[in-house]
């Protein structure tokens, strides 16, 4: 008799629902996976080490590249890592200004997982309505920094320049009519705020559309009701953090149990899943957009209300206003000194983590005293996320490997770095 | 409630008796460097004693202090640092152990308290060449099939020691010595302390 053997698949790196560049390996017993092996580094650059070969705020624009949709959260773990080695105080505009940005990125970031997930799992329509979304909160980016999506617009002290008074409008173009112009610049009549405060109108009911579409959904529950299991004890040891660890029924979010920035004064509620499956994170992740929304509010009534600096006044750290360096031979040599040796961080080591929209990122600097981090390491979440991959998914099916993939939110910027 | 850096020592200090060499507290961060051969049984009572009960490994990584203060530095080159988190107590350690053996360093494993250690130290063999004894699988991770060397320490260059091409004469991808000369866009400076009113770059 021939001997049964185990098939062995190879998943990616060039396939659709991998999310970048994952190869995994699948050892089979017909359908179902008896291990998982992922193979991952195809997008490895090395961050870390690059890092340590620029100055503090050479290496802050490589933050945005790791997890490339949630660029803002990963440049706030890098900021305060600093922060707390110089001892700074951010002014507190300015930690209003990155609560507000933390949640439009963790809004941001949700949406494409949102779209992604539900593309994997076989949904189209989800896909097409995050991404509307999606560009209102890039735009929201770009106005802010210039750049939709690597802003680098934290800065250690601060953020690079304050809130713009007027949001940018589409200008006539010959592909659309004038009645058309003018609904797509409804919202871009007043200041960025207005944009946000408007966006924010309308968002929870955006959210009311997608669940419409999933919640209920027999084909969504079918594929996402207990896959992918995870005990609380279990995700504890397994280093999960974020939705991932919230969603097997532990209440830890580093906003509420460590609060950093202005999140001590916001009112928001962590939503807990019970079961710890792929639909219990999946309801999770959506209301923890509807929490950001709340956030975001919140942050909008006080920006609106409260004016002053956004980035410290320490000019060994941030460089000097424009007018002050004209006019100032002080601070134009802080100007020179910080632009060609860049800022020196004190000896010794520190850790900062943020609540990022996948878990927990955390950034880890050794220094030296000198201009240059000695040592940065990143601590991805999803790192920790798609190592458990292999537990997650042994005795499922191929078809559960890719919903496990979904819900694991797996982007290979930060696990790769 | 959070338990404060100085309970923390406290509680340290009790449980763990002798093993940490040394218990720092800096920035509000509490460190035990802990020797190798004491590793495995302090980080089990760190995770199983109530008033610790550290049950999150977040993070573990290699240092290698080669250069650290442009030379000064006197000691075990290659440590481990791991960060640790308590879900119960909400709060944080740092573990810090230092491989005796700067030709071959040695750690011992710790997949057995927690199994999110798996692919940290995978990635801590890969990057600095750290062996971890008890580790079932430990297989490169980052980088390249057939890589060799270890890319994040300090005397490996930053442009590596190989490229890789397209060869239209073989017809595939071939592997040839770096032809990118490293450069050094900014200095790397150490300022003495006296310089310029360093002092005033860290207000207390």
């Amino acid at each position: 008799m021939a001997a049964i053997r185990n098939y062995t698949m190879n998943f990616g790196p060039q396939h659709p629902a991998a999310h970048g560049v994952l190869r995994l390996v699948l050892e089979l017993d017909g359908e179902i996976i008896e291990r998982a092996d992922p193979h991952i580094g195809l997008l490895h650059r090395a961050t870390e080490k690059l890092a340590e070969h620029k100055t503090y705020l050479q290496a802050l624009p490589y933050m945005d590249r790791l997890d490339y949709v949630s660029m803002m959260c990963n440049e706030h773990a890098y900021c305060m890592a600093i922060e707390r080695l110089l001892g700074l105080e951010v002014p507190i505009r300015a930690q209003y200004i990155r609560v507000m940005f933390d949640e439009i990125t963790r809004v941001l970031n949700h949406l494409l997982w949102l779209g992604t997930h539900s593309l994997d799992v076989g949904g189209m329509t989800t896909f097409l309505y995050c991404f509307r979304e999606r560009e209102d909160l890039m735009d929201v980016y770009e106005a802010v920094s210039g750049a939709r999506m690597h802003a680098a617009y934290y800065r250690p002290g601060g953020v690079y320049r304050d809130l713009p008074d007027r949001m940018p409008r589409y200008e006539a173009q010959h592909t659309r009519n004038a009645k058309a112009m003018t609904a797509m610049n409804e919202h871009r009549q007043g200041s960025l705020l207005d944009f946000i405060d408007a966006f924010t109108q309308r968002f929870p009911g955006c959210v009311d559309d997608y669940e419409t579409l999933l919640t209920e959904n027999r084909i969504w529950k079918q594929r996402t009701v207990g896959i992918g299991v995870v005990t609380p004890e279990r995700a504890a040891a397994l280093g999960f953090t974020g939705p991932m660890l919230r969603g097997s029924g532990v209440p830890w979010d580093l906003r509420r149990k460590q609060p950093y920035e202005v999140y001590d004064r916001m009112e928001f509620d962590i939503p807990l899943g019970t079961n710890g499956d792929c639909y219990d994170r999946y309801l999770v992740r959506v209301e923890e957009m509807r929490q950001s929304n709340r956030i975001i509010k919140q942050c909008v009534a006080w920006l609106r209300q409260n004016a002053g600096p956004v980035i410290t006044a320490n000019h060994k750290v941030a460089p000097p206003s424009r007018e002050e360096m004209k006019t100032n031979m002080e601070e134009l040599i802080h100007h020179f000194k910080l632009f060609t040796e860049g800022m020196h961080v004190p000896p010794g080591e520190a850790y900062a983590a943020v609540e990022h929209p996948k878990g927990e990122f955390g950034v880890y600097i050794v220094s030296d005293g000198a201009n240059k981090p000695y040592r940065l390491k990143l601590r991805a979440p999803g790192f920790a996320h798609l190592a458990a991959l292999d537990e997650m998914s042994r005795g499922h099916m191929i078809a559960d490997v890719v919903a496990i993939i979904g819900t694991q939110d797996i982007v290979f910027g930060e696990i790769d770095r | 409630m959070a338990t404060t850096p100085e309970a923390l020592v406290a509680a340290l200090q009790a449980a763990l008796g002798d093993a940490p060499q040394r218990v720092t507290v800096a920035l509000g961060e509490v460190t035990a460097v802990i020797a190798p051969d004491r590793l495995i049984d302090a980080m089990r009572i760190l995770r199983d004693r109530p008033e610790l009960n550290f049950a999150t490994l977040i993070d573990a990584s290699g240092v290698d202090y080669l250069a650290y203060g442009n030379g000064s530095y006197e000691g075990p080159r290659y440590a481990v640092v791991y960060h640790l988190l308590s879900l119960a107590n909400n709060c944080r350690l740092r573990v810090r152990t230092f491989a005796a053996d700067d030709e071959f360093p040695v750690v011992p494993s710790v997949i057995e308290v927690w199994p999110g250690a798996n692919w940290y130290e995978r990635e801590t063999f890969d990057l600095y060449g750290i062996m971890f004894p008890g580790h079932p699988d430990l297989r490169r991770i980052l980088t390249d099939y057939g890589f060799i060397g270890h890319p994040f320490r300090k005397d490996f260059p930053l442009s590596g020691h190989v490229e890789v091409r397209y060869d239209p004469e073989q017809s595939r991808v071939i592997y040839q010595p770096v032809t990118i000369e490293p450069r050094e866009v900014t200095p790397r400076i150490i300022r003495e302390e006296t310089y310029a009113g360093a002092e005033g770059s860290r207000k207390a």
